[in-house]
Formats: C-alpha cells, sequence, structure tokens
C-alpha cells in the first residue's frame, strides 16, 4: 500500500518546525507505525538527509518509549495501543497520516517527534517510591495482602510512564500519570507510613514541572495504551484532601 | 606474553558457607571514606539500577549512565513471565539447594557451582525487598504470594505480576534509584552512551561516553566501573531484545583487556510470532506456557500451501510428540527451537514467509472448551491477534524460535569483577551464572542478585583494599580514549558509500543467524569467518556517512553500534568453533546421539572460554578457566 506523510520536522529545542510530506510506498498493511517510519528513514539516510527522529525501544508497549500523536491521537487511532502497536492495517491504501510530537509545556521537543519527558521522572523522584533500603526487608509473605488489594494496586502500577495522557488532556495535565503511582502505592500497606508526604510531595512537583490542572474531562484515560482508570484521579484528589488532614502522615 | 589471568577467586570452605565466609571476611569501607568514592554504573535496567540505588543508600557517590532517556525505558521492562526464588512457600519440595541443582543442571553442566549456589541463596531476599517497595505481586486469596511452574521446573518458584514481571521489578529497582537521585547521592546521566573504558594504571578508572542530544564526548573518573549493559542478541538482527540493545560497552572494555567468556551460548526461544516481510524490526515473544496446551505441527508434504483447516489429521507432523514422546510440545527451549528450523529448511514452514510452524489449540479447544483456554491464554492470544490480525481461537498460531537471551558475556571472578581491576559487571552483561543455557525467570533473579545483594558488598570489599585517590577525568589516558573515540566516529564521515546500517545488520544478523544460531557446524563456523571480515570491510567502505554529530542521529548511534557487532560475531564463530562439542543452547551438528539430542564432552570441555582481545584483524587468544563440579553430578540430560 501507498500512504502520504506529514511529519513534524524541527531541529532542536529553539527552533521553530514545520510539517512535511513525505510519500510512503509499498509498505505492507503488517507494518507497524514505527516500521513505516523506519521504511521512510532507510530512504532519508540512503540519500544522506537526516532521518526522522523519534523515541522507541521495545516495540511491544510496554517500555513507554514511543511517543508521537499520530492523525490528532496520542498513539494513534486504535484503543489501547502505543504506536509501536499500531499496524498499518488500521489504514486505508493511499491515506494521508499526520505525525506529530507529544505537545506540552513540559515536554519540550528536542527533535522532531522526540520530547523530553523527564518531568514525569522528577515527579516520581518527588515521592513516588517506598523508603525501603535494600537489606533487612521482612518475609514476603509476613505481610499479606489481600488478592483484590494486589490486583487493584497493579491495575495502577500498569502505567508504563509514556505521557499520552499529558498529550491528550487539553490543560496538559499529568494528573492520571501521577494518580496511577499514588494510587499503587497508598493501595499497598507498604506505602502507608509516607502516604500523605508522598501525595504533596507528588502533586507539588507536578505544579513544579508546569502540568496543567485537572478537569475531569477523561480524554487522558481514553488514549491511555494500559487503560488506566478515571477512578484512580479521584483517588489521587482524595489522598490529597487526606494529606492536609492532620492526623495524616 | 598475555595480560589475562583468570582466577575466579572461589572462597574456600563448603559451598553452603561460602557466602557467608565471604561476607565476613571481607573488608568494609567506613562511612566517611565511602563518601569520598565515586563509583560509574553503566545501564540502568534491573541489575544497574538496583546496584546503583543500594550503592547510594550504603553512602557511595554514584554516577549513573544509560542511553535511554528514563532508566524505566530498559529493556528489563519487557520481561513477562517472572522472577524465580527458593521459597518453598508451596510447601513443594523447593530448596536453595535444588534451584541451584536445577540451574546448574538447565546450563548443562557449564557454570560455576560457587556463584550459581550464592545466587539461589540470596533468591529469597529479592522477593522480600520486593515486596517490600510495593512490588504488587500476584497474591492468593487470602494474601499470601502466590507462585507458578515456569519452563519445566518440577516446584512452583515463580514469582509474578500478571504478564509484566519484569516492568514491576524494574520499577521497584527505579523508585529505589529515584529516592537516591532525590538526595542527590546517585547523579544520572540519560541519553548518554558509553563508548570506551578508560584505564588508568592497569584499573578500570573511567568511561568516555557520548550525549546523544548534543553529541559532546565527554570522560569520567571514578574508583571503579560497573557495566549493567544488558546482553547482545541483536547480533542477529531480529530477536526479542528492543532495538537499542547492543554490545558495545562489553565489547569496547573487551577491547580494553576484559576477557569475553562463553559468547556463543545464546538463547534461541521457540515461541515467538514470526517475522510478517522484510519490514520485520523485530521479533515479539509470547508466552512459553502456550506450549502447555497447544499442539506444534507442520505439513508432511513440503511446500504444501493449503490452508491449515484443509489439512487432514493423517498429513500433519507434529514433529515434536514424535521425535520426544515423554516430553512432546513442552520439549527444552533449546530442542524445540531446533526441531522448529529443521521442519522449515525441508521446505515444510508455514505463513508467508515459511518460516513458521502451526501451534494450534483446535484440540485443547474440544477438549476443554473455548471458555476455559480464554481464561488461561486470553490476553496472549488478544496480543497474538492484535499482531497478526488471526483469530488464533479458529486459525492455528504460527510460531517461530527468536533469540532471546545471552548466556555468555564477560568474563567475571567470583566477585562479580571482569579481570581488568575495578571493572564490574553485572547481569545479563556478564557471564556467570547461566552456563550454557538459562532456565526461564532465572534472569530477572540474577540481575537483581547481582545488583541488590552481592555487588555492594563485593564492590566494597575492592575499594577497601585498593589504594584511593582523587582522580580527574583530564589525564593523559582520558585524553587520548576520547581522541580515539573521537577517531572512531570520524572513519565513518568520510566515505560516500550508499548502504544503510539497517541493511549491513540484517546481513550480518541473517549470516549469524545460520552459522551460529540454533545449529552449528565447523563448515559453516569456518564459512561465516571467511565472510564477516569481508562483510565488515564493505560496511567501512559501503556505509552512507551518518551525517551530524552535534544532534539527536539515530544514524550515527547505529554505526557505532553495528560496527562493534561485526567485530563481535567474529568473537562469537570463534568460540562456537574452538568449542567442538554440544552442550545446552550451543548445538554442534557434529556432536549429537543418534536421536539427535546434543552430546557433551566433559572430558574436555567443562570449562569456560574466555577470550582475549589481540587485534581487529588478529584472531582473540582462548584463555580457559576449568569448572570444578565439586558437587552436582554430572548427568546426560534425556528428554525423550
Ligand atoms: C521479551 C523478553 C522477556 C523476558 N522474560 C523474562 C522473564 O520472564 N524472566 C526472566 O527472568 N527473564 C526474562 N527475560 C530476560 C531478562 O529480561 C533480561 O535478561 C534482563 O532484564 C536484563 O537486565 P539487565 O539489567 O542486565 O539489562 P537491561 O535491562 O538490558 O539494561 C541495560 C541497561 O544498560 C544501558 N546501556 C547499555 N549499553 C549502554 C551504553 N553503551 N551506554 C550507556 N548505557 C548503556 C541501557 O540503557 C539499559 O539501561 C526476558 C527477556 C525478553 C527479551
Ligand atoms: S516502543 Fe516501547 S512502548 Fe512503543
Amino acid at each position: 500500500m501507498h500512504l502520504t506523510l506529514h511529519v513534524w520536522r524541527q531541529n532542536g529545542p529553539d527552533q521553530s518546525g514545520q510539517m512535511v510530506t513525505y510519500p510512503a510506498r509499498n509498505l505492507s498493511p503488517d507494518m507497524s507505525v514505527l516500521e513505516m517510519l523506519d521504511h521512510v528513514n532507510e530512504q532519508l539516510i540512503a540519500d544522506g538527509d537526516e532521518p526522522i527522529a523519534f523515541d522507541h525501544d521495545c516495540r511491544e508497549g510496554i517500555c513507554g518509549s514511543c511517543s508521537m500523536v499520530v492523525n490528532g491521537l496520542p498513539h494513534g487511532p486504535q484503543k489501547a495501543s502505543t504506536t509501536c502497536q499500531i499496524f498499518l492495517r488500521n489504514f486505508r491504501d493511499g491515506d494521508d497520516i499526520y505525525i506529530e510530537p507529544f505537545r506540552a509545556t513540559a515536554f519540550p521537543i528536542m527533535k522532531d517527534l522526540m520530547v523530553d519527558r523527564s518531568a514525569l521522572d522528577r515527579i516520581i523522584q518527588a515521592g513516588g517510591y517506598v523508603s525501603a533500603n535494600t537489606g533487612g526487608a521482612p518475609d514476603g509473605n509476613a505481610l499479606p495482602i489481600p488478592q483484590h488489594t494486589a490486583e487493584a494496586a497493579m491495575d495502577a502500577a500498569a502505567c508504563i510512564g509514556c505521557g499520552a495522557c499529558v498529550a491528550a488532556c487539553k490543560n496538559a495535565s499529568a494528573m492520571l500519570f501521577t494518580a496511577a503511582k499514588v494510587s499503587q502505592l497508598a493501595t499497598l500497606p507498604q506505602g502507608e507510613a509516607e502516604r500523605g508526604e508522598r501525595a504533596r510531595r507528588m502533586i507539588a512537583q507536578m505544579d513544579q514541572e508546569m502540568f496543567g490542572g485537572c478537569t475531569n474531562q477523561g480524554a487522558c484515560s481514553a488514549v491511555c495504551p494500559k487503560e488506566i482508570g478515571l477512578e484512580w484521579i479521584a483517588k489521587l484528589n482524595r489522598e490529597h484532601i487526606r494529606s492536609k488532614l492532620p492526623q495524616a502522615t | 606474553m598475555s595480560n589475562v589471568q583468570l582466577d575466579a577467586k572461589i572462597p574456600d570452605g563448603p559451598l553452603e558457607k561460602k557466602w557467608d565466609r565471604y561476607q565476613a571476611d571481607m573488608k568494609l569501607v567506613s562511612p566517611k571514606n565511602k563518601r569520598k568514592c565515586r563509583v560509574i554504573v553503566v545501564g540502568t535496567g534491573l541489575a544497574g539500577a538496583s546496584a546503583a540505588a543500594s550503592l547510594a543508600e550504603q553512602g557511595y557517590h554514584v554516577e549513573a549512565f544509560t542511553f535511554h532517556d528514563s532508566p524505566r525505558r530498559a529493556h528489563s521492562i519487557a520481561a513477562q513471565g517472572g522472577i524465580n526464588a527458593a521459597k518453598n512457600y508451596q510447601n513443594d519440595g523447593d530448596s536453595v539447594w535444588r534451584l541451584f541443582h536445577d540451574t546448574i543442571k538447565g546450563g548443562d553442566f557449564r557454570s560455576r557451582e560457587a556463584n550459581v549456589y550464592r545466587l539461589a541463596q540470596v533468591s529469597n531476599h529479592i522477593i522480600d525487598q520486593c515486596v517490600a517497595q510495593g512490588v504488587p505481586f500476584a497474591r492468593e486469596y487470602g494474601g499470601q504470594l502466590a507462585n507458578r511452574s515456569f519452563g519445566g521446573a518440577q516446584v512452583s518458584r515463580t514469582f509474578y505480576c500478571r504478564g509484566q514481571t519484569g516492568q514491576q521489578l524494574l520499577l521497584g529497582a527505579y523508585s529505589s534509584l529515584s529516592r537516591q537521585i532525590a538526595t542527590g547521592q546517585v547523579r544520572q546521566h540519560t541519553r548518554m552512551e558509553m563508548l570506551d573504558l578508560v584505564i588508568v594504571d592497569g584499573r578500570a578508572r573511567g568511561i568516555v561516553t557520548r550525549n546523544l542530544v548534543t553529541g559532546e564526548i565527554k570522560s569520567h573518573a571514578a574508583d571503579a566501573v560497573v557495566l549493567a549493559t544488558g546482553g547482545y542478541s541483536n547480533v542477529y538482527y531480529l530477536s526479542t531484545n528492543a532495538k537499542a540493545c547492543n554490545v558495545t560497552a562489553a565489547f569496547r572494555a573487551y577491547k580494553r583487556g576484559a576477557a569475553l567468556a562463553n559468547p556463543c551460548f545464546t538463547q534461541i526461544h521457540p515461541t515467538c510470532v514470526p517475522a510478517s516481510g522484510d519490514h520485520q524490526s523485530k521479533l515479539t515473544l509470547m508466552s512459553e506456557s502456550l506450549r502447555n496446551d497447544g499442539r506444534i505441527w507442520v505439513p508432511k508434504k513440503q511446500g504444501d500451501k493449503r490452508p491449515a483447516h484443509e489439512i487432514p489429521a493423517a498429513e500433519r507432523d507434529y514433529y515434536l510428540e514424535r521425535k520426544y514422546p515423554s516430553f512432546g510440545n513442552l520439549a527444552p527451549r533449546d530442542i524445540s527451537s531446533r526441531s522448529a528450523k529443521e521442519v522449515c529448511d525441508e521446505g515444510r514452514g508455514v505463513g508467508p514467509t515459511g518460516r513458521g510452524v502451526y501451534l494450534d489449540f483446535a484440540d485443547a479447544i474440544d477438549q476443554f472448551g473455548q471458555e476455559t483456554i480464554r481464561q488461561r491464554y486470553g490476553n496472549l492470544f488478544d496480543m497474538y491477534s492484535h499482531i497478526t490480525a488471526e483469530d488464533p481461537y479458529t486459525t492455528p498460531m504460527r510460531i517461530y524460535p527468536a533469540p532471546h537471551y545471552t548466556m555468555g558475556g564477560l568474563w567475571v571472578d567470583y566477585n562479580l569483577m571482569s579481570n581488568v581491576p575495578g571493572l564490574f559487571v553485572i547481569g545479563e552483561a556478564n557471564f556467570s551464572d547461566h552456563g550454557a543455557n538459562r532456565l526461564g525467570a532465572s534472569a530477572l533473579m540474577q540481575g537483581l542478585a547481582d545488583g541488590y545483594f552481592i555487588l555492594p558488598y563485593t564492590l566494597g570489599d575492592y575499594l577497601a583494599r585498593t589504594q584511593r585517590d582523587q582522580l580527574t577525568p583530564d589525564g593523559a589516558e582520558f585524553k587520548q580514549t576520547e581522541t580515539e573515540t573521537k577517531a572512531h566516529i570520524q572513519r565513518f564521515q568520510t566515505g560516500s558509500g550508499k548502504r544503510t546500517a539497517t541493511s549491513f545488520h540484517r546481513e550480518l544478523g541473517e549470516l549469524m543467524i545460520e552459522a551460529c544460531g540454533m545449529s552449528r557446524s565447523a563448515e559453516g563456523l569456518q564459512g561465516a569467518l571467511e565472510r564477516i571480515p569481508q562483510l565488515r570491510e564493505e560496511f567501512y567502505q559501503d556505509i552512507v556517512p551518518p551525517g551530524k554529530e552535534d544532534n539527536v542521529n539515530s544514524a550515527l548511534e547505529h554505526v557505532g553500534r553495528l560496527a562493534d557487532f561485526f567485530e563481535f560475531a567474529e568473537v562469537m564463530c570463534h568460540d562456537a568453533l574452538t568449542r567442538d562439542e554440544s552442550c545446552g543452547a550451543h548445538f554442534r551438528a557434529e556432536h549429537q546421539t543418534e536421536q539427535g539430542e546434543a552430546k557433551r564432552n566433559d572430558q574436555d570441555y567443562c570449562n569456560v572460554s574466555a577470550w582475549e582481545h589481540t587485534g581487529v584483524d588478529s584472531p582473540p587468544q582462548l584463555h580457559i578457566e576449568p569448572l570444578k563440579l565439586e558437587t552436582v553430578k554430572l548427568a546426560v540430560r534425556n528428554y525423550k
């Protein structure tokens, strides 16, 4: 099949960018969107031009590296999928495809489709952990955790940190990302000791990184490749309020 | 005169007491002095992140490097199945001894007893540590940790988080690391690729990196260097590894004098989604558990292009059931992989490329009903149909083996230190524990054992015994290494070639999978050893100059990594050729039983082969570390 790509090209953070059109010919419907970009890049490289820069690694939907807006949707036109897991059979022969980077103030563009998402790492650094030094941990079974609790924690923990939630949100809010980590640890007994402090610090960091506020539209959850639910944002709000109460840790 | 001295430094005493004794005898660095010690950790996957966090908690200053934009992206994130530990929570007879024994046997008696025993010993602490971090392991209704049996083990010792165990363990280690980054105890360097090792007065004292965003080449000095840079399956181009996995860090250390051990020991996983065409950029692993209920077959006739449902039972060859009646479809990874390749080589493969075999659930669905099968494998079936657009409930799945894990790596002693003093190697990057084949769910265990529980002790012992000084990265050795790194990059910029790195990488991969993959022969390996240097020459002649150096440039990154793969591939083939026996995943066609089983030669090859670099155009020099199996009895594997 043949497609026409319109791809955002931008040389560096401080430069202006524009959409550039590339014909992508002789594609197979079994190719992923990233393999289609590989195909175009092969030609660019062979011609001595600069390849389109984009983040990717695992190509199986778990590392959270791939990050692009395809036809207006973060990751692209398939529910619960990362771009690397979207195949060309989702498009029609002859289609035009528009590919842009994730856009948010907190995600400066580094080059082309590659953005800097280290703000998400700094939110984790602010408190997304249990302070358990290596060594001396009690036996894993010493603390029974009901199955439904462990499963709920796992639902939240499934976040791959891709940032599609931010890209989808009109406020570029990182609430879903932050909620997932806060909720995972607030659901588990191990997270109890630092529960209030964690919520406070992670939310403060989120604000500091210039992510926007949440207005409960749910675009984040709709594009989330791991289908992290909006209920975690409710939980985050609850955790935040709870952390302001006098008895909270 | 060779510089490589292989002394495994295994502590004296009975096997069960060695690690205790080591810990009792090791030297400690005082808290005050720890603050003055600087350690470079390259790689922040499971092994590197756990090591960096643990070292920082102890008070060392850590500089952590990764070419990813975040530690959470490391290839470890993709591990699905689970992690082993000898907890015996299921009361099914597991023990440290049994995990140790299974690992040695699984490695076909080509690993060191003392290292493997220690691995089994610390395995239990890993689970405790991860639980304490909030890793959401699967639980029973009563709240106890759940286990499953994995990869043919007779006990249920595998802990898991749905199908995302690697993700959750890595996020656990990443969270501990993040906490140390926040305190400033770890300084993180992301999108930074190590391109060389710096040796000063015979000790590893630093690295040279390239900033993948600005292109800056820079030196970093430390009291010790830890490599946790993962495996090299991408030498085959197509593998289940993430695209960026490469051998550069390990290989540059090799070129600076570190020995490479057993590089030909690579594991090819039998159940992966087959390539759909030439555009394929990597392969996806399907959980091996599918083989519990799926039946593997190909048509009896060559070139039979009929769709699966039109091929009557009498014209199907259930080759694993036929050849291995008692294990059938559950035959070990290497046997299943090799058999699949054989039937495809005979022209009986299925699917568009002819490189695939059926994994058919029709009988299981008849027997148990579609609902039961959905409960067991629903998510895997979804994943498969997502990728292939075929419905495995009605059409048999197609699978094909793919390179998956590399047992070989840099040689290390009991301290996980290479033969270069001050250079430690952990995780998949070292060769230490899996011998000639790795058991399922044991790589995560080894990476975390190394990072949380072994290296933080052994590195301390090294630092305590070493004269320290405050080295800065501006000495002659650093400048020299930087100059060489820049020259290496320049080498690609001058030509006027027309071929891309991907096209060369693909060709190297095809050559390697054929000559040094599932089945190897002297003839094939000799052919590869002739062809690889030619291809490497063509590569240097015909490669398109990768262009800009001061910006993000994926072409430049790929060319550099591929150059190392080319040289490394030769070492692999030398190793495979020299190891004139079959063992574990290393199958030499000349050495098989009448039934086509691997035939070991314990007399001559119960050892580790460690290779020393002698120059790009001269063959590497072989050093042998004999393996003394004092506790485990050598036995022949029998899967009939
Ligand atoms: C699909 C799949 C499924 C698997 N499932 C399981 C399983 O169920 N159970 C199990 O036990 N094992 C499994 N494995 C194996 C296991 O995941 C790996 O062996 C293990 O995670 C390797 O961890 P590591 O820390 O050694 O390396 P990696 O996770 O590969 O990390 C390497 C790190 O080094 C960095 N790096 C590398 N080179 C450089 C350089 N030159 N400069 C700077 N940084 C560098 C990278 O950025 C990265 O941070 C699986 C493997 C695959 C491919
Ligand atoms: S490349 Fe890893 S999630 Fe897409």
